[in-house]
């Protein structure tokens, strides 16, 4: 039990609990098995991106483009949904997930080869990405009426009663504890996060390592661009404005140290799902949605107060300088 | 020389040789600025007219000033990403003022001392809780800017005195705005405070090893949290600036303006890691930066599109040295 306790998903997850106890008390119907599916599947969407940039996190650097490269894969997906409705579901998603491979690897490229720091290279790319919509749109929205049955349907079909979605969402959290706990890879990435000197004269590539990395966090970005935009049926330039400091705030709030290697799938995953939570149980206990960035941020601040404490002793310079091979 | 490049933080600018000066970042960013102006004048025949050059200065008077005291705490090794929030909070307060009649030297005291006042809260969460500045300034943000939405909704508030609208409006002399007057004052200022004080080279010296630099008896701790202050400062003015020329507060105010100083300030040559930097860059970026918005608004290019040409230049500039030396054979 003790050692339990020590674990900061047990913390997370009862502060869910409670969260979510409170919110009954004010709208039973909320605790209901029913809607908490719900409020999973809305909060799908968060918790795969969350994941996309945990691993970006973990290696010590970030990835502040993975709203605008949702927001340029989705419009792309759209329009070319709107243009040839015949092109089957399952070869969009994988033409989303090659589009956010190519994104991220420019963005891991860049890291890579010429060792910007990643903040630099994906605020760059960050105002690129989302003017790259704008130069592929020509400004113009796709709306619902222009997308295909299928294309908005697709995540909306109930598979076992619960949504696709869902399903998307589940499969990527167990793919990404596989990686994280069971392959080589996971292991540098955790192993640069704490010590890239040391990851170094054990034989990882720090470079290539966070190439793939960020190659990661583009795929999960593209494919959360299909996702976002056959789930709130328009596309535009303006789609997720602002949402990487809410993936990168999930990622805080489930216990991911900023300072890189420390973090878990359950910790994401956790965290995107307090943020959801809270943005689902506003309007039902009846504050105004007006309410709900104040309270995020003070969830935040909250949890980081929270978190201090353990990583204290790892050094918490965000920026300090990888010493690369 | 040998291959490896001496970094770039200011103590070591007093030994360098002349031609280490003629290839500095610094002149890398006047070139192109004069290529950027130059291109802007044939493209352009509204461009050269002292009116226009003028209206060129808003597009980055305001992200400029908290651009002086970003660039230090980025040298400190810290991050302050709640800048816009600020000016959201601080533009609202004076809009609550406002509607309770208050003038114009009361309505600037607000905006002043609610953006000092947040930027204590920072400073005060990040030095005594010992949390990770870009952590914390995240949760700030949606808490600044939650407080504004909370207050306005989806409201404006307008009617602001008319001696209010000279601060962000007006022109001290001819065609020179008084936003551009208070730039370059607080340019001189920072320059003087960074490169010239004691502080200055205590800012640095946090930035390059904070654990050496409060070994030799630098007040990490104060300093970091007099920076943050100057953040929150600096934000505080630029509201009553932007709130006077906009004439009206919505609680979308100076949405994404975060990024943008963030980006002027990274472009003005200051190491997002710590340690190094210069106030001349941060003045040249943002002169970079309104001339390219500016031309390319005269061209007619949107808005988003030219957001496209800042961060290519950003990472354009930021990766051609690092190319350069590459292709002299050095690693």
């Amino acid at each position: 039990m003790k050692a339990l306790l020590k674990y900061r998903e047990i913390w997370l997850a009862a502060a869910i609990v409670v969260l979510i106890a409170l919110i009954s008390t004010r709208f039973p119907a909320f605790a209901d098995p029913g809607n908490l599916r719900q409020v999973f599947n809305d909060t799908s969407i968060l918790m795969i991106l969350a994941l996309g940039q945990m691993v970006v996190i973990l290696t010590r650097s970030i990835d502040l483009s993975m709203a605008s490269n949702l927001c340029f894969t989705g419009m792309m997906v759209a329009m070319l949904n709107a243009a040839h409705p015949a092109i089957p579901i399952p070869v969009l998603i994988v033409t989303a997930l090659a589009v956010g491979l190519v994104l991220g690897a420019i963005n891991g490229l860049l890291v890579w080869r010429l060792n910007i720091p990643s903040i630099v290279v994906t605020l760059g790319t960050l105002t690129i990405y989302r003017g790259a919509t704008f130069v592929l749109s020509g400004g113009a929205w796709v709306n619902a009426d222009k997308m295909s049955p299928e294309f908005i349907g697709f995540q909306r079909a109930a598979f076992l009663g619960i949504p696709v979605l869902s399903w998307i969402a589940i499969l990527v959290i167990a793919l990404f504890f596989i990686l994280m706990t069971r392959t080589a890879l996971g292991r540098s990435i955790y192993a640069i996060g704490v010590n890239p000197t040391a990851s170094v004269y054990t034989g990882i590539d720090v470079g290539r390592t966070k190439f793939i990395v960020f190659c990661i966090s583009g795929m999960i970005g593209g494919l959360a661009g299909y996702l976002w935009i056959s789930r709130y049926v328009i596309a535009s330039v303006e789609v997720a404005n602002g949402y990487e400091l809410n993936i990168i705030a999930a990622c805080v709030i489930g216990g991911i140290s900023i300072a890189g290697g420390i973090g878990s799938v359950g910790g994401a995953v956790l965290g995107a799902l307090f943020l959801g939570i809270i943005s689902n149980a506003l309007p039902v206990i009846n504050i105004s949605p007006f309410w709900q960035m104040a309270i995020s941020g003070s969830a935040i601040i909250l949890a980081v107060v929270l978190n201090a404490r353990g990583e204290r002793q790892q050094g918490r310079i965000i920026l300090r300088k990888v010493e690369a091979a | 020389m040998t291959d490896i490049p001496a970094p770039r933080h200011i103590p070591d600018r007093l030994d360098k040789p002349l031609s280490s000066a003629i290839f500095s970042w610094e002149a890398l960013l006047v070139v192109v600025a004069v290529a950027i102006f130059a291109i802007n004048s044939f493209a352009s025949p509204y461009f050269l007219d002292p009116y226009s050059l003028s209206d060129l200065t808003f597009n980055f008077t305001e992200k400029g000033l908290i651009a002086f005291a970003m660039a230090l705490l980025i040298i400190s090794g810290e991050i302050d990403l709640s800048v816009a929030a600020i000016i959201a909070l601080a533009s609202t307060m004076m809009g609550m003022a406002v509607q309770a009649g208050a003038g114009t030297p009361a309505l600037v005291a607000i905006g002043i001392v609610v953006g000092l006042g947040c930027g204590a809260f920072n400073g005060l969460l990040v030095t005594r809780l010992g949390l990770p500045s870009i952590v914390v300034t995240i949760g700030t943000m949606s808490l600044f800017r939650g407080i504004a939405f909370i207050i306005l909704g989806d409201q404006a508030y307008k009617g602001y005195p008319e001696s209010f609208a000279f601060f962000g409006q007006g022109y001290v002399w001819w065609v020179v705005s008084f936003e551009l007057v208070l730039f370059l004052i607080a340019a001189v200022v920072y320059w003087f405070l960074l490169h010239r004080t004691s502080f200055g080279r205590r800012v640095f010296a946090i930035g390059n090893n904070p654990v050496a630099a409060q070994f030799s008896g630098v007040r990490v701790g104060r300093i970091k949290f007099i920076l943050f202050c100057l953040t929150g400062l600096m934000s505080g003015i630029a509201s009553v600036l932007i709130t006077s020329r906009l004439g009206s507060t919505r609680p979308s105010i100076a949405q994404g303006y975060e990024l943008e100083v963030i980006t002027m300030v990274v472009l003005g040559g200051v190491s997002i890691l710590g340690g190094a930097g210069s106030i001349v860059g941060v003045v040249l970026a943002a002169f970079i930066m309104g001339l390219v918005t500016f031309g390319l608004g005269l061209l007619n290019v949107p808005g988003i599109v030219m957001s496209i040409f800042i961060g290519l230049l950003l990472i354009i500039v930021i990766a051609l040295p690092i190319v350069w030396r590459r292709l002299r054979g050095g690693r």
